[in-house]
């Protein structure tokens, strides 16, 4: 089969590639006419008619014939007993026809716990307690969204409340027991380490210089601008259940439905339309699916529901709650030897964290980062608490991102504590260009990067010596400016099939191409878009490939039914995976379409070589044939003995992640009355590899450095010690708007991932990875003088205030 | 609850329905009128996906009953390029990528719309404050600020242009 060999062909071509260093340039490739519009043009977006004339078709949009709406009853504590529920005021109501408890659906085959993303299990509706504040306790369901909200208001439940516990290291004295329906009762879930502990303790014990920080990553939540929801329709005749669902993975998710309900596989078809932003949070399985879908199976009628914000806010999952306590050792040269990491993971009351199944603190290993060290050792422990699950991603790869902050806040720190410039001391310790591919001391083999490149081509974008100097004067008029630097190194694209799996399910990826007879060209994936542009990258990536113009190949997701088996998008994974695929599939078709244009033009296949969109002979290019015509043959006149058609599908499974990388440097200059921090400017160099359509690199790395940006300076997740949500509505939880982010300047180098088929990487992420750092080390540059050594984001300006007052610059 | 009839115009058509008092503009818009482009993206007015145009003022719908609007003209997203062609914001959009899942964009777009009937002639700082009002979590505002600017131009080149 041609197609076999191409395959094999690509993959021994991959072998080489990972041993050969890959240059980094600066320029966009194009190698396909405008007409054709393939990688690297700035294509605008193919979906973009739709969303900008209001039609968009997302879940809350969906209207079924006779549908019903299901509200959820809501827990005010965050653990108490539950003594009893009566629904019997809201089910007199007019327009009420049923209320839902954890008794009903223990009763309809043991849907009261579901499992989560990480084997653990999580209540979708609780019998004897609930564990969290905003928790779900049961739902009613009714013929309009109002007659539901009316009567969630007149469901009695008696509850005893019970001592919560909020912080996590208070969790691990087991005083207050948040799961005591396991066996073991115990807040502890598991402890995980990677790297080498004994090699790294004898690099501490030879260091000239130690430092030490302890650290906290808030907890925070994605808050997509478009919440939740859900609208669910069993057919009982056809015993049929289809669901139209928030989802950021459909294929998993009807495969979770199934195995949970019972239902066939065949007989559930689970469509996410469009997605208003996903950014990890439409990952999990949140206990409203289940309930509502339940709801649909009992009632045999469509069911919908949307939550608010306040409980999306207060009851989906949350990300990050790492508290960090680093060391980081530096030899007599100064130079990085050693990092000793040990973290507690706040879970809250479930472990529901959206990991690949054998990483239960994701790829946290990945902190020693960007520079060359001996040894690293990194410990983490899992504690429930009375809080929702934590641990989805925050437009994160698995914890890449608490990883990058602590490695990025240590190295700053140490070069100043060594006396150094932060931008030299990254210069002398990096991993250099020379030394990729490259095993870091945790066991990542490191595909390709050129961090010296990203940074010095960041420090000339402005100016940073000269910065450095205005800040001398600066501070010698007692006036407050500081620099920040993150060199950032991340890793996406989950994941070699070995490795990485989702309850079993392994991370690859998939792609499937039809040409229809007239050239025009359907494309489906096992992704999902969620405003990433997947309706062009994915176009343009076959257009490069086959030659198709990129507006006749439509491309379509989401829908079980009709796409093939794939993972989803999170984690930067769509390009890795499902881009991959795409090019892999394009190249089996091309294999085809290289037979037919030899029968065609009666040569052999070897008399041909292929020109942007047609296969010509070889020395007479006239004599060709385009990829339309090869594609109408393949349909009315293909060669006797061959398959009839032109399509191919592709499950990719990459060989390993893929690692982008960037500098980015941030300006502030701070208030000493209020210690408002203003930033001034902000550069941001990112290397995601080849690019396939700059104009959305260039969308998400602005979006992704506001995401950056929050976290470091707006948002967190506060709990009062009864467990109370503190910032449960957006009047409180603050998403920075227009005025608070600033005019991001961007600049790229382009080191293309060699194992990846078009030397692309994902690049979703890398700015809400890399930007809190170089915030955070901007504003301790800013005071490092005054004695602060470090700042816990966000940085509010009464966190700088006091400190500025505790230096006794402002009274 | 009581109930009312409510008479308006929405993007240029009168309609005439009974409604409960308490019935939000924006379910309202999206419920019994089946205009869905209208989005709903929090409860305490903050994120601005609702906003559509009543009487030519951006409103965020969410906050506002439909009983209070007997009487308005509303204009919502799916009015700008009703005569067939994009209007120059939405155009701006398209063009300078100011949009990643599109569900602010509706909102933004006519917050936008509102701003500048005010402010033809912003300046970027106006800009930014004049959507301070809607959330995006995808784009990061930048070039929803030079989707703005681009409309901003294009329709002052057609009002001087004599359009």
């Amino acid at each position: 089969m041609p197609q076999l060999d191409d395959r094999k062909e690509h993959h021994s071509e991959l072998a080489e590639g990972v041993s050969a260093r890959v240059p980094t340039t600066d320029e966009v490739q194009i190698k396909t006419p405008e007409k054709i519009c393939g990688m690297g043009h700035r294509k605008k977006r193919k979906e973009d008619p739709r969303f900008i004339q209001g039609k968009g078709n997302y879940v809350d949009d969906v209207k079924l014939p006779g549908m019903l709406y299901m509200d959820i009853v809501r827990s005010p504590y965050a653990h108490a007993k539950i003594n009893s529920i009566d629904a019997s005021a809201a089910l007199e109501m007019d327009g009420v026809l049923a209320v839902i408890t954890g008794e009903d659906l223990k009763a309809a085959g043991d849907l009261h716990w579901m499992p989560t993303l990480m084997s653990d299990t999580q209540m979708v509706l609780p019998i004897d307690k609930v564990v969290y504040y905003a928790q779900e306790v049961c739902a009613v369901i009714a013929t309009s969204r109002y007659i539901a909200a009316d009567a969630i208001e007149q469901v009695f439940v008696d509850y005893e409340p019970l001592d919560a516990v909020v912080d996590p290291f208070e969790a691990m004295k087991d005083k207050v027991i948040v799961r005591d329906d396991k066996e073991e009762k115990t807040n502890h879930i598991w402890h995980w380490e990677a790297g080498d502990k004994a090699a790294t303790d004898s690099v501490f014990n030879d260091a000239a210089t130690i430092v030490k920080e302890k650290m906290y990553i808030p907890r925070i939540h994605v808050s997509s601008i478009e919440t939740c929801g859900m609208v669910a329709n069993y057919n009982k005749v056809r015993e049929h259940m289809q669901i139209y669902m928030t989802s950021q993975a459909p294929h998993a998710h009807r495969t979770v439905f199934a195995l949970v309900s019972g239902i066939p596989e065949h007989k559930i078809q689970i469509i996410s339309p469009d997605i208003g932003g996903g950014f990890g949070g439409k990952v999990p399985v949140y206990p409203g699916y289940v309930i509502c879908a339940v709801a649909s199976l009992v009632t045999g009628k469509p069911v919908k529901w949307i939550e608010d914000r306040s409980e999306n806010l207060q009851a989906d999952s949350f990300a990050r709650d790492y508290h960090i306590e680093a060391e980081m050792a530096a030899d007599k040269d100064g130079k990085i030897s050693g990092l000793r990491v040990k973290t507690l993971s706040d879970c809250g009351a479930a472990d529901a964290a959206a990991n690949p199944s054998k990483f239960p603190a994701g790829l946290y290993s990945i902190c020693t980062g960007s520079y060359d060290m001996k040894a690293a050792h990194v410990e983490v422990d899992g504690v429930y608490t009375t809080k929702p699950p934590g641990g989805v991603a925050y437009r994160c790869s698995f914890r890449v991102t608490e990883a990058v902050h602590m490695i990025e806040r240590m190295t700053d720190i140490m070069a100043h504590e060594l006396g150094e410039d932060p931008a030299d001391y990254r210069l002398r310790n990096f991993i250099r260009p020379d030394q990729f591919p490259y095993t870091s001391p945790t066991g990542w083999e490191y595909d390709s990067g050129n961090y010296e490149g990203a940074l010095n081509k960041a420090m000339d974008m402005l100016d940073y010596r000269a910065l450095r100097e205005e800040q001398k004067e600066k501070r010698a008029k007692g006036e407050l400016m500081g620099i920040g630097i993150s060199s950032f190194t991340e890793v996406v694209g989950a994941g070699p099939s070995k490795d990485y799996d989702i309850l079993g399910i392994k991370m690859f990826d998939s792609a499937e191409i039809r040409i229809h007879p007239t050239g025009k060209a359907m494309a489906r994936f096992g992704t999902k878009s969620q405003g990433q542009g997947h309706e062009t990258t994915y176009a343009q990536i076959i257009a490069e490939q086959l030659g198709l113009p990129a507006d006749d190949i439509e491309v379509e997701e989401g829908d079980t039914d009709t796409a093939p088996y794939g993972l989803g998008t999170y984690a930067s994974r769509s390009t890795p995976t499902a881009g991959a695929a795409a090019v892999m599939a394009a190249r089996k078709i091309k294999a085809k379409a290289k037979k037919i244009a030899a029968h065609l033009l009666e040569v052999g296949d070897d008399d041909l070589e292929w020109n942007v969109d047609r296969f010509q002979v070889k020395g007479s290019p006239d004599q060709a044939k385009t990829i339309q015509e090869i594609a109408f043959a393949a349909y009315t006149n293909h060669p006797q003995g061959m398959e009839a058609g032109l399509e191919a599908v592709d499950y990719y499974d990459p060989p390993n992640l893929t690692f982008p990388f960037g500098s980015y440097i941030c300006v502030v200059d701070i208030d000493k009355g209020t210690g408002e921090v203003k930033i001034r400017r902000f550069v941001a160099v990112d290397d995601c590899g080849h690019i396939i359509n700059p104009m959305i690199v260039e969308g998400q790395i602005e979006g992704g450095l506001t995401m950056g940006l929050a976290p470091a300076m707006f948002e967190e997740i506060v709990y009062d010690e009864h467990g109370q949500n503190l910032t449960g509505t957006f009047a409180d939880y603050l998403v920075p708007t227009a005025v608070e982010s600033p005019k991001w300047e961007l600049g790229k180098t382009i080191t293309p991932s060699p194992h990846h088929p078009i030397g692309a990487k994902g690049v979703g992420e890398s700015p809400t990875v890399g930007a809190p750092p170089a915030i955070a080390n901007a504003v301790v540059d800013a005071l490092w003088h005054l004695g602060v050594r470090h700042i816990d984001i966000p940085i509010t300006p009464p966190k700088v205030w006091k400190l500025l007052r505790d230096a006794g610059v402002t009274d | 609850m009581s109930e009312h009839e409510v008479t308006l115009t929405i993007n240029g058509e009168s309609v005439t329905r009974p409604v409960e008092a308490r019935t939000l503009l924006v379910h309202f818009i999206r419920e019994d009128l089946s205009l869905t482009g209208t989005h709903i993206g929090c409860d305490t007015t903050s994120c601005g996906a609702c906003t559509v145009l009543v009487c030519g003022k951006p409103v965020k719908s969410c906050t506002m009953f439909a009983v209070q609007a007997n009487g308005a003209e509303i204009e919502t997203i799916e009015n700008l390029a009703a005569a067939g062609t994009l209007h120059p914001l939405q155009e701006g959009f398209w063009e300078k990528h100011g949009l990643q899942c599109g569900y602010c964009t509706p909102g933004m777009i006519m917050s936008a719309k509102g701003f500048l009937a005010d402010n033809p002639d912003p300046t970027e700082d106006e800009i930014r404050h004049g959507i301070s009002g809607n959330l995006c979590r995808c784009t990061g505002y930048n070039k929803i600020v030079e989707a703005i600017q681009y409309a901003a131009e294009k329709l002052q080149a057609a009002d001087a242009g004599g359009e």
